[in-house]
């Protein structure tokens, strides 16, 4: 399956990069998925994770396709 | 409802009267929120901030804010404008105005909508220090003066 996987905000800084495209066979998680794709970092205590723009938690699954972002804490308005 | 996502600084009074003579709802209550960048943070004097967001992301979870605050309270109408791009200070980031026909829904469902966006719709602050330090924003104020 292909995933993209994208960053925002300080998080895009910090990694030096604003998103990659991440193909794998089998069941993966986000928590695993952040493994794979940023090994050296550990994935940050208060790291915000949306897949297709809604909310998930870092147990889902992540299907073929999905568009899965990382993000630090909002600050608008 | 409108959502509008502007690079360009925007008056707050004329688009909520431009918004009102457009949509003419019938309303007997219309609550607004006003947010203004402050030339002050943290003990620190800003001299600019630049706001990102999640393009698409962050108009959906607007929508499904207001979407939410219509299930709580009789709500006509809202129009919700951010800024994103480089604001400077006393220049409005973010209009929320909500329109119902009584002042108790008008008041909570605004309140609402504004706390929701602030937790949840996705926008970055960064701010230009008057040194030219720059530094993200870590997370939100609880809204209330903190001396």
């Amino acid at each position: 399956m292909s995933i993209k996987v994208r960053y925002f905000a300080s998080l895009k800084e910090s990694l030096g990069r604003a998103e990659d495209d991440f193909v794998h066979t089998g069941l993966l998680s986000i928590r695993e998925l952040w493994q794979r794709v940023n090994a050296a970092t550990p994935l940050p205590d208060n790291i915000l994770v949306a897949v297709n723009m809604d909310y998930v938690d870092l147990n889902y699954l992540v299907k073929d396709g999905d568009e899965v972002a990382f993000f630090p804490p909002v600050t608008g308005g | 409802m409108t959502i509008i996502i502007c690079t360009e600084s925007f008056d707050p009074w004329q688009e909520i009267q431009q918004y009102q003579q457009l949509t003419k709802t019938k309303y007997g209550a219309t609550s607004i929120f006003i947010g203004t960048m402050r030339d002050f943070n943290d003990g620190d004097e800003v001299k600019a901030m630049t706001l990102e967001y999640y393009q698409g992301m962050t108009e959906k979870q607007l929508e499904k804010i207001i979407a939410e605050a219509k299930q709580q309270w009789a709500v006509l109408d809202v129009l919700i404008v951010h800024r994103v791009g480089e604001i400077l200070p006393n220049q409005a980031i973010v209009l929320v105005s909500v329109w119902t026909m009584h002042r108790g829904d008008a008041f909570d469902a605004c309140r609402y909508i504004m706390e929701a966006l602030k937790s949840h719709a996705p926008f970055w602050k960064k701010e230009l220090l008057s040194t030219d330090k720059e530094r993200w924003v870590l997370h939100n104020t609880d809204g209330y003066n903190p001396n």
